[in-house]
């Protein structure tokens, strides 16, 4: 409840679930964790297409974008998110991700911007460091 | 700096997201920003919804936004939601409720977190609606966080405050009680369809009408906002409220308090950091040990702090 801490910049968080999967445990989970790691987090609920993921990043103007996904579509939904991002003009978010995601697709993730790949069994806390992390970097 | 603003008034919406993370983080380049916004502002009508916790704020701003849109105006909302006095993190959640919205160009929302501000707003509220005001959109909802009974502060910060209330939440002594309800220009009862709806309905109206009689009667009414329902009689009843505050010569009256209270409470602000910043780290800690063990009261120390600052 520190004074000094308010008056530093809050880090604005977007964790969106694309997609049709409706399982937003995951997502809430580091959501909360996120919270108590003093961010801001937006949070839009299941089923947001890549448009809608895109324009909640500009119109709250994110510093990160998680994305949750267990529905094995990533490499299908991932870039048409990343595509959206980018035509908006929105270069300098972090993009991160978690779920269900094999080791397999890290290069192909990683090329695509994904600076974060969290699977099942991450400490929330590591979430936590690396948005503050990217952050720090990007400032 | 002079490039964003351009952008700003070009109606860019991405130098609308910048300029309002600026103007929120209260630094002296968010500053600079509502010196060159703040005289195109003023053409806006600012709506405040307020309400309990699971009233139905964001469906029914949602739902209000929509009718605005069929009526061909450009809609901006603010939402706000509490930070956690522990962490100052915050889950801002009320766009889940307003997805048919997202990718409609005339609309754009932006999630608040209220940052240790009391009253169910946000410290820089006020700077963010004028900027809204600015980028050109006709109608401004303003929801808050899930207010009680004191939460009364919208009222300053809008034109026209719609109660939002649901059936279930207590009787009507509980309505009867100064506050929130006093501020209220509009009265609605959402989730009109649960049972007690009618029956509160009823209990509003036997309160309204123990007001004295006035220029403007508050009107009351039933709304369903996950259908959509009631919401061109709010739009209306809105306008109507509208013309009320036109022709009774109320808006310019709101207008100088507003003023007024925006400018005490940036002073304030401002001193607040001027005292803060006056004295060290050290001295501030050794004065709340001293209070925390009784050895000092919290005026005395205030007052030395203060005097501190100033020298």
């Amino acid at each position: 409840m520190s004074a000094e801490k308010s008056t530093q910049p809050k880090v604005r968080v977007l964790i969106a679930k694309p997609g049709l999967d409706g399982h937003d445990r995951g997502a809430k989970i580091v959501a909360r964790a996120l919270r108590d790691g003093g961010c801001e987090v937006i949070y839009t609920g299941i089923r947001q297409t890549p448009e809608m993921i895109a324009e909640a990043a500009l119109q709250e103007d994110v510093d990160v974008v998680g994305l949750s996904i267990l529905s094995g579509a990533h490499l299908e939904l991932f870039p048409r998110i990343v595509e959206q991002i980018n035509e908006r003009g929105l270069d300098d978010v972090t993009l991160f991700c978690g779920g269900i995601i094999p080791e397999e697709d890290t290069e192909a993730l990683t090329r695509m911007g994904f600076t974060g790949i969290f699977r099942p069994g991450t400490n929330t806390q590591d979430i936590v460091d690396f948005v503050h992390q990217a952050v720090l970097v990007d400032k | 700096m002079k490039d964003i603003t351009e952008r700003f008034f070009e109606g860019d919406r991405r130098a609308l997201a910048r300029v309002l993370s600026r103007i929120e983080s209260g630094n002296p380049t968010g500053r600079e920003y509502m010196r060159e916004l703040y005289p195109r502002s003023g053409n806006a009508h600012t709506i405040g919804i307020t309400g309990g916790a699971g009233s139905g704020k964001s469906t029914l701003t949602g739902a209000l936004a929509a009718e605005y849109r069929k009526r061909n105006f450009k809609v901006g909302i603010v939402a706000v939601d509490p930070s956690s006095p522990f962490s100052q993190g915050a889950i801002l959640g009320d766009r889940i409720r307003m997805q048919s919205l997202i990718l409609d160009p005339g609309v754009f929302v932006r999630s608040m977190a209220s940052r240790g501000t009391l009253g169910g707003l946000a410290p820089t509220i006020d700077d963010v609606i004028a900027a809204m005001d600015a980028f050109g959109f006709e109608y401004i909802l303003v929801e808050t966080v899930g207010a009680g009974q004191d939460e009364v502060e919208i009222a300053g910060s809008a034109l026209t405050t719609i109660l939002v209330n649901n059936p279930g939440t207590g009787d009507d002594i509980q309505a009867m009680k100064a506050g929130i309800i006093e501020v209220a220009d509009i009265l609605v009862v959402n989730k009109s369809d649960l049972p007690g709806a009618d029956m509160l309905a009823s209990q509003l109206k036997a309160l309204l009408s123990l007001a004295p009689p006035a220029e403007y009667e508050v009107p009351l009414l039933s709304t369903i906002a996950t259908r959509g329902e009631g919401m061109i009689e709010l739009a209306d009843a809105v306008d109507n409220h509208r013309a009320y505050l036109d022709s009774s010569g109320m808006l310019q009256i709101r207008r100088k308090d507003d003023a007024r209270h925006q400018i005490l409470s940036i002073a304030q602000r401002m001193l607040l950091e001027h005292v803060r910043t006056g004295s060290s780290e050290s001295k501030i800690e050794a004065l709340v040990d001293e209070v925390a063990k009784r050895a000092l009261d919290p005026h005395t120390a205030a007052a030395k702090m203060v005097a501190d600052s100033v020298q």
